[in-house]
Parts: structure tokens; sequence; C-alpha cells
């Protein structure tokens, strides 16, 4: 691929004409595109010579009479490509020839009408030029090293086979290439009664309709909005019935999960939002020890962490129940909901408790008042890094808890180390769509903290 | 508003306080008339109070699920009580024998084994005593275990001789009668009619211990050990071994005294000594030696007099390949030194990793940081998927794609690259680890980098290439030497990060990419040698506490950012 980068500079030294410059190098990227395909399809020869025709024709058209009409120029070439394409190898063979249409078009009329220097000034020579597109590929390729591993998973949990790899139907595009066995597999019951989500949305939908109405007697604010306590809690119970009395291969430690780390975060946020209020105050002995001390949880190598706790909890009766994985799990996550806590009353303005308290409100209602909806962002975002600390953590749990508490991330550490399953795959996919959404929250949160802190007074 | 006020007000106000401390060459008093300094003391006192009470709660949860974990790991790395528990008369009469004579200890030094061995035997406690022992040197394990059957023997012979005078004189109540107090043994016969719960603790009686002082104390052993057991307790004979220790000290004891005693069961002591003495009992030493001739070997007792200290540097000896022989302390087996090699490796490849970031972080960070922030804001997201995405997530991706089977081989073979044949071995050796970490840890030193070199002024830049610089020299002589704290602080994090990793060597890494901490937990689950499994702990915790104390010193703690 260096060939389409190393050349515009001489290029633009001669001065020559745009078709001059642009043909050759999007020739030899169809040349290379022509390589691929030929070496796949097993006709080289073919490939080549069609792969080169199609990239100089191309800048050709961008260079003259497509010049301003990039819109059909582009459709046009993707059309031609995928045509070819569909020729060769069917419906996959169509996308397939889609993309590198799309790529070869895309480059012929980067080249061709100048883009490639936009980035760079004016007076830029052609070497700063060169160079700046080539970092700027570089870095693509970096990008892409960190985000491919992650999508790539995705298309392979939908796999028919038991394969970790594209089978030939998978890249025909074919249905049977597909199906979604390993998400069944992931839900497949093993025994147990097999849960109840409609009790689960009825009993949720209940709770929240009290809620309400505790809140509408209680508060003097009234009872607030209606349908979102409503909407959460029958969701929550859709998620527990769903899953009460269900048992199964994965089921199981999804369940261990989801038990463990809601309570593990309730334990460190309780623990961690009092303790960042207090270390917060302007004159507390020792903070620089105290902190340390609260940190070091996330320094310690989990490995050592998982021995320590192993040999004392042990001793104490702990090793193996429920109870020894949450207080582990909430140690983990603690040095999180400090840090994110702390971070977020840096920029809290003292003279708003004052003046709470100014206007006769008691230190427990400025801080439920006052305080808490200030910092709860942070607050919640702490929870977040809590929550996916223990839902993640696999170390310590393998060593702290028994059979009986086996979690998702130690299922999947076994089915990698023992017996690989395509199932894990199924599950990556599932986690993966789980943490975008928790990044989205995150990131909502953390821009709804800025906006906050913009606005109060200070 | 004051001034209107001030009229209105009884109290002192501030106004009136400040201009009545000026008219008083006194201390500078509160409203409420107390000296300021105090009143300020106080107030301050108090918030002190409040913010340690707001705090406690929390440290004293992680000094108890977390500190203390750590704490009694550092103790175990260090602890070595079971020698001298297990064998305490060994270890002292083995106090005047030196491994360096080159002899087998004398028959004292049996005596006290055979007994420490009899009641470690009945206790099932001899075999966790050689496990730890076979540690040092290896046979010590199968050598006890093979004793510990064979110690039943010793104490046999007489306690036949005895049956022979008297048929009852070895009943276990017969004993409870003669060694313990007359109160005990009727709480003991009360007991064992209906078993509830555990017999009563052992009572010796005076006369049974003037008389056979060593005896007693064996029972009690005996009587402790059969406590504990709870089952069938009463219902066994006395262990073989009282019954040598009470042949011995009734060969010495004065016959004259003897006719007084009334023995078990009425046995007659006097004929009972002579019985005794007429039977042709060998040495313990030379009955031990018939049991395995092991232990004729000093190496065997210098192991013993070795470990039998409570505290012990061996685990730590033995995490740097060094054992602590009944000579000295030497170098172990050039075949069996990992521990070395395990920990170089684990340096060599958390540099690499963190190399490798560096390469791949760097010119991320830049791009980041000197685009728009719009454009940078969505590139960022690319940055922190994977940084919230699962680590179990991240490593079964690498473990798929890297196969031989898998769709990197695939795409190479594809492009006609590589042969079928000649699929490349990216997993289970070093590589995988370092490919699939270098991944995982990339976005720790992204983040830093990033926030390093967002505070770079980009006029520095320009004013350094309007003086003259070439692209080069400005970014090498003016961008990159500010930009290093970020290196600095990305490389320390990571590694830190790479040095402790487990889950990750262990499923990519095979045996050539595996990290010291995988030895760790394989002496924690499989070997179970937890000492040495804590002696390596507490050498990495130290090695990581060292470069974290560095990460503090270049950026403070308080500066951990996470995610953005």
């Amino acid at each position: 691929m260096s060939d389409v980068v190393s050349n515009p500079a001489n290029a633009l030294k001669d001065d020559r004409s745009p078709v001059a410059f642009a043909m050759p190098l999007t020739a030899v990227l169809g040349l290379f595109f022509g390589y691929l395909v030929g070496q796949a399809s097993g006709n080289l020869l073919v490939g080549l010579i069609l792969g080169a025709a199609i990239g100089a024709g191309a800048a050709y058209l961008a260079a003259t009479a497509l010049a301003n009409n990039r819109t059909y120029g582009r459709l046009g070439i993707i059309a031609l490509c995928g045509l070819l394409g569909l020729l060769a190898g069917g419906l996959g063979g169509l996308v397939g020839g889609a993309f590198l249409g799309a790529v070869l078009s895309w480059v012929a009329y980067w080249l061709a009408s100048g883009d490639y220097r936009r980035g760079v000034p004016p007076y830029a020579t052609s070497g700063q030029v060169l160079w700046h597109n080539a970092f700027r590929f570089i870095c693509g390729l970096i990008f892409f090293f960190l985000i491919a591993p992650i999508i790539v998973i995705i298309p392979l949990s939908f796999n028919a086979q038991d394969f970790f790899t594209f089978t030939p139907e998978m890249l025909r595009l074919s249905p049977e290439g597909y199906s979604l066995k390993h998400y069944r597999d992931f839900l497949e019951l093993a025994g147990g009664s097999g849960g109840h989500p409609l009790y689960g949305i009825l009993g949720g939908v209940i709770f929240g309709g009290v809620i309400i109405g505790l809140r509408a007697l209680l508060s003097e604010d009234g009872p607030g909005k209606v349908w979102p306590p409503i909407l959460i809690f029958g969701l929550l119970g859709l998620l527990i019935g769903a899953l009460w009395g269900a048992e199964g291969d994965w089921i199981s430690p999804l369940k261990s999960s989801l038990t463990i780390a809601p309570a593990a975060t309730a334990l460190s946020v309780a623990l961690g939002t009092l303790a960042a209020i207090g270390l917060s105050q302007s004159h507390v002995p020792g903070r620089q020890l105290i902190m340390a001390i609260m940190i070091s949880p996330m320094i310690v190598p989990l490995i050592i962490s998982a021995a320590g706790m192993y040999f004392f909890y042990s001793r104490l009766g702990l090793q193996g129940t429920w109870i020894g994985v949450v207080l582990a799990h909430a140690a983990l996550g603690i040095p999180f909901v400090i840090i994110t806590v702390t971070a977020t009353l840096v920029g809290f303005d003292r003279s708003l408790t004052r003046a709470s308290a100014n206007l006769g409100a008691n230190p427990v209602r400025t801080f439920f008042k006052v305080q808490m909806p200030l910092i709860l962002p942070g607050v919640i975002s702490g929870a977040l890094f809590a929550f996916i600390t223990s839902f993640d953590e696999v170390v310590v749990v393998l060593f702290v808890g028994s059979a009986g508490q086996k979690t998702l991330p130690w299922q999947m550490f076994i089915g990698l180390r023992e017996q690989i399953s395509p199932t894990i795959l199924a599950v990556a996919t599932i986690l993966v769509v789980v943490s975008i959404a928790l990044l989205t929250t995150v990131e909502l949160l953390r821009r709804r903290s800025e906006r906050l802190r913009g606005m109060s007074p200070g | 508003m004051t001034d209107a006020s001030a009229d209105r007000v009884t109290g002192p106000t501030p106004d009136t306080a400040i201009r009545d401390a000026e008219r008083q060459d006194g201390p500078m008093l509160a409203a409420d008339g107390t000296p300021l300094k105090s009143a300020l003391g106080k107030a301050l006192r108090r918030q002190k109070l409040r913010a340690l009470m707001l705090i406690a709660p929390l440290l004293l949860f992680i000094m108890v699920t977390f500190i203390a974990p750590i704490a009694d790991m550092l103790f175990r790395s260090v602890e070595n009580d079971i020698v001298s528990q297990t064998l305490p008369r060994t270890v002292v009469a083995l106090d005047d024998w030196e491994y360096d004579s080159g002899e087998v200890p004398s028959e004292e030094v049996f005596e006290a084994f055979a007994r420490d061995l009899a009641i470690a035997a009945e206790r099932k406690d001899h075999t966790r005593l050689g496990s730890r022992l076979n540690y040092e040197t290896t046979g010590i394990s199968s050598l006890f275990r093979q004793s510990g059957r064979g110690v039943d023997e010793i104490g046999e012979p007489q306690m036949d001789a005895l049956e022979e005078l008297n048929e009852d004189s070895i009943e276990p109540f017969a004993w409870a009668a003669f060694m313990g107090t007359e109160d005990w043994a009727a709480e003991v016969e009360a007991w064992d009619a209906d078993q509830q719960g555990l017999a009563p603790v052992f009572r010796p009686n005076n006369e049974a211990v003037a008389a056979f002082p060593e005896t007693v104390q064996l029972y009690s052993a005996y009587a402790e050990t059969a406590r504990i057991a709870e089952d069938s307790a009463w219902d066994e004979d006395p262990f073989p071994i009282v019954f040598h220790v009470f042949a011995q000290e009734l060969a010495e004891a004065d016959p004259a005294r003897l006719a007084d005693i009334p023995g078990p069961a009425g046995l007659d002591l006097v004929a009972a000594r002579e019985a005794i003495a007429a039977l042709d009992i060998p040495s313990t030493r030379d009955a031990f030696l018939e049991i395995d001739e092991d232990w004729a070997d000093p190496e065997v007792w210098g192991t013993i007099k070795a470990f039998s200290s409570p505290y012990t540097a061996g685990y730590y000896l033995a995490a740097m390949d060094l054992a602590k022989t009944p000579a000295g302390v030497e170098p172990v087996d050039e075949d069996q030194r990992i521990y070395r090699t395990l920990f170089l490796r684990t340096m060599v490849l958390s540099l690499t990793i963190t190399g490798s970031c560096i390469l791949l972080g760097y010119p991320i960070a830049w791009l980041l940081a000197n685009l728009p922030l719009r454009t940078a804001n969505v590139l960022m997201i690319l940055v922190l998927l994977p940084f919230w995405t699962s680590l179990l997530v991240r490593t079964s991706a690498w473990k798929v794609l890297l196969q031989q089977q898998g769709v990197i081989n695939d795409i190479l073979v594809w492009a006609g690259l590589v042969g079928d044949g000649s699929r490349l071995v990216l997993i289970n050796n070093a590589t995988g680890t370092i490919i699939a970490m270098t991944h995982i840890l990339l976005p720790f030193m992204i983040l830093p980098l990033y926030s390093v070199m967002k505070t770079i002024d980009p006029s520095y830049l320009r004013a350094a290439k309007s003086l003259g610089a070439t692209n080069w020299t400005a970014f090498w002589r003016v961008y990159f030497p500010n930009s290093v704290p970020g290196i600095g602080a990305g490389s320390i994090l990571v590694f830190i990060l790479a040095i402790g990793y487990y889950i990750t060597p262990e499923i990519v890494g095979g045996t050539k990419g595996v990290f010291i901490s995988n030895r760790i937990a394989y002496h924690i689950s499989s070997s179970l040698n937890w000492g040495l499994a804590a002696a390596l702990g507490t050498m990495l915790l130290a090695l990581v506490l060292l470069l974290y104390w560095l990460y503090d010193r270049m950026v403070g703690i308080d500066n951990v950012k996470l995610g953005g």
C-alpha cells in the first residue's frame, strides 16, 4: 500500500497534470487489489490485469470527464466492481467487490482532486505532504489494531459451525453460513424452573407503583414523574423474573455475576462516597497516607491481592462464600469510586452547603438536597467503574470463590483454557454491546457533570 | 447593612468585637467570650474529627478486606512453625547435633523423634510435614509417610508382654484409671456411654506424674488426640509408643517403690518390669533404620534441623533459585533453576510490551492532541472502547485471531503470503503474549500521553520552525522533551500493570510466554506450596511498590485519570 503515498512527492515536483499523477498511483493500488482477489480466486493474471485497468480508468475519469460529478463517478466504479465480484463469487463477492470499488474510487478522487493536500499548509513541500499522509495512514493502522479484534468477533459469533474463523459459506454471505446457535447455547437451560418473566414484570411494576405512592405521601415535592420508575423497575423485574430459578452452563454464572457485582458496587459506593467527602474537607490529618491505602487495591497486581485474600479469607472461613467474594470485589472497586467522586468534589462550591445551612437545613438534608445532586454524576460513574471491575474480575473470584460462585468471566476463562467453545464468542459479543452502553453512559454523565459545574457559581 | 442594624444588636457583632479587642490588651475573644485562639482550635478539631469519622468506615473496611490479607501473605512467606510444632522434642534433641560432624544423630534424638512421629502419625500431621520438607530435600515426603506407618511397631513387643501378664492391663479404661484422676476416669466412663460432644479434657493423677512423668506426657498427647478425633476415641488402645516409654521408665524405676504402686487393672509392676527386661528390644535408632535406611543419612536430619526455627528465609531463597541446605545456602541444580529465568522473562516481556505501547501510542496521542476537539473526541471512542471492553473479551478475541486455524493465518494464506503448510505460530508463546497484552494495555499508554500532549503549546513548534529548525529538529529538540513526562507516566503505568498480569499470559502464553504471576497461581492452586507463592508474591509486590513510588514522584497519585 505504501506505493500509494511514495510517489506524490516526485509527481508534484514534476508538476505533472492530475491525470499523470493520479493514474499510475491508482493503477498500482488496483494492481494490488487485483493481486489479492486473483490470488484468492485462482486467476492471478486476470485479477492483475482487471485491477490495474479499473484503477487507471477510475483515476482518468476522476481527473477528467467526471471531475465535478463525484457522486456519479464513485457510484459507477462501485457498481462496476460489485458486478465483477458478483460474477466471480456470488453475494459475498458483490459486497467485497463493492467495498474494494469504494476504496479505489475514493483514492482516485482523493488524488485527482488534490484533496490529499487539504490538511497541510499551502506552502508545505512535497516531502511534508507525503509525511503528513503517511503519518495519518500509520495512525489509521494503529486504530485498526485497537478496534479490529473487538469488531471481528461479532460476525464470528453468528457462525453456524463450531469454527473460530470465517467459513466459505460466511464469506459468500449465504444464509446457511450464519445462525444464532451459539446464542441459543448461551441461553440454554440445563434444569430449574426456567424463570417467570411475566411475574417479574408484574412484580417490578407494582414495586415501582409503591415507590411512586410512597414518594407522593412522604415528599413535599409530590410524586414526580410516573413513567421512569415504572419502566426501570419493570425491566429489572423482567430480568430477575427471567433468571429466577433458571440453571444452565452459562445462565448460572450470569446469575452469580449479576448478584455479586451489584452487591459489591453498592458497598463500595456507599463507603467510598462518604470517605471521598471526608477526604475533600480542608483539614484531614495524614491525607496522603489514607489516600495511598485507599488507592492500593488498584495498584497491587490482582494476583497478589487474590493470593493474600485467599490465605486470609481461608483463616476467617470466608473463602468460598458469597460474602467473601462480595467483600473482595468491593475492596477492588473502592479506588475507582474514590477517584471519580474526589474529582467531582474538587469543583464543588462549598458556599452552597453553607447557604443551605444558613437557610435552616440540617446536615443530612443539605447532603441529600444540595450536595448529592451535584456530585451524583461522579458517584454514578464511580459506581459504573466499580460495577464493571466486579463484573469483569476473574483472578480474585477464581481464588476467593468456589464453584458455587462461578461468575461469567470465570466460565469464559475455563472455556478459553480448557475446552474452547464458540459460545464464548456469543458471550463476548453481548459483553461488547454492554460495554458500549456503559461507555456512552459515562460519557453523557461526564458532560452533564461539566455542565452542572459550569453553572455553579465560583 | 450592619451599620443600620448595629444599634439593635445586643450581643457582640464582628465590628464591635474587633473594636473591643483593639481596645483591650488581653487575648482576642470570640463571639461567645472564649479566647479566639482556643475557639478556632476547637472548631478545627471538630472539623478534623468529622472528616475522620466520614473516612473511618472505609478505612476500616479496606484494612480488613485488603491490607490484612496482604499482611497475611507477607507473614506466610516467612512463617515456618510446622517443624517446631510437629516435632518439638526432636528439635530440642537436635540442638546438640552438628550436621558438619557427618554422623548419624544419637539414640536420644531417635527417641525424641519416635515420640514426635508417633503422635504426628496418629494426628495425620506427618504427611503435611513430609510434603513441607520435601520442598527442600526431595524424598523426605515418602520417607515420612513410610515411617509414619512403621512407627507403630515401636512399643508393640512391650505391649504384648504386658498383655500376657494381665489381659486387661492394656485396655483403655485401665489406663484411664492408671494415668488420670478418679474424677476424670469416671467422667470418661460416663461420656463413653452416650458419646455426646467432646470427651472431658485429660487430668493426670499425682502418683502417675511422680512415678512415670514421661509416660504421662505421652498419654496426655494420646488422650488429646483421641478427644479431638471424637469418633472411636476410647475404644482404641493407647498408642504403642506409650508402652515403649512406660517400659523404659519401668526399667529405670526403683523396684522397691514399684511394689507400692498399683498398675493398670491391678497389674503387678515388679513382674511387668522383669517381663520387659527379659525382652530383646532393639534400640530405637535400629528400629528406624529397619523402617528405612535413609534415617542414617545426615542430610535428612540436617534438613529438619535447618528448618526447625519458627521463621525462615527458605521460601525467599527458593524464589531466587537458592536452597538452604544443611551445609548452608547453595544454588539449586542447573535444571531446576526456573525462578530467575521467570523473573527475567517477566521483566523482558513487560519491557517489550511497554516499548511497543510507546511506539504505537505516541503517534495516536499526537494525532488526538493536534486534531480539532470534535474529531479528536470521535477518535477517542476508538481508544476508549477497547479500554471499556471486558479483558476476557479482548483475550478471547486474540485467542481466536492468532490461532493457527484462526483469522490472521487464514488471511495470510488466502493472500498467498504464507503457505498452507507453514502457518505462523502466533499463540502459546511469547509472541502471543506480547501482541495481546500490547493491545490490552495500549489505552493506558495513550491516555496519559494525550493529557500531557494537550498541555504542550503548539506555538513552541511554530517558533522553533520560524527560527530555522527543520521539522525533525523542531520535534526532537522542542516537542519531544516536553512530552517525556507523559511517556514516563504511561510507561510506568503500563509496566506496573504488565508485570502483574495473569489471565492473558495464562490463555495465550503457552509455556514460553507466562509470567511470574502464573507461577504464583500454580503454587497456590496446584502444588499447594503456599509459602513459596507468598514469597514470590511479596517480591513482585515490592517491585510494583517501588515503581509506584516512582510514578507518584513523577505524576502524583491524585492525577490518575480514568477514561478521559
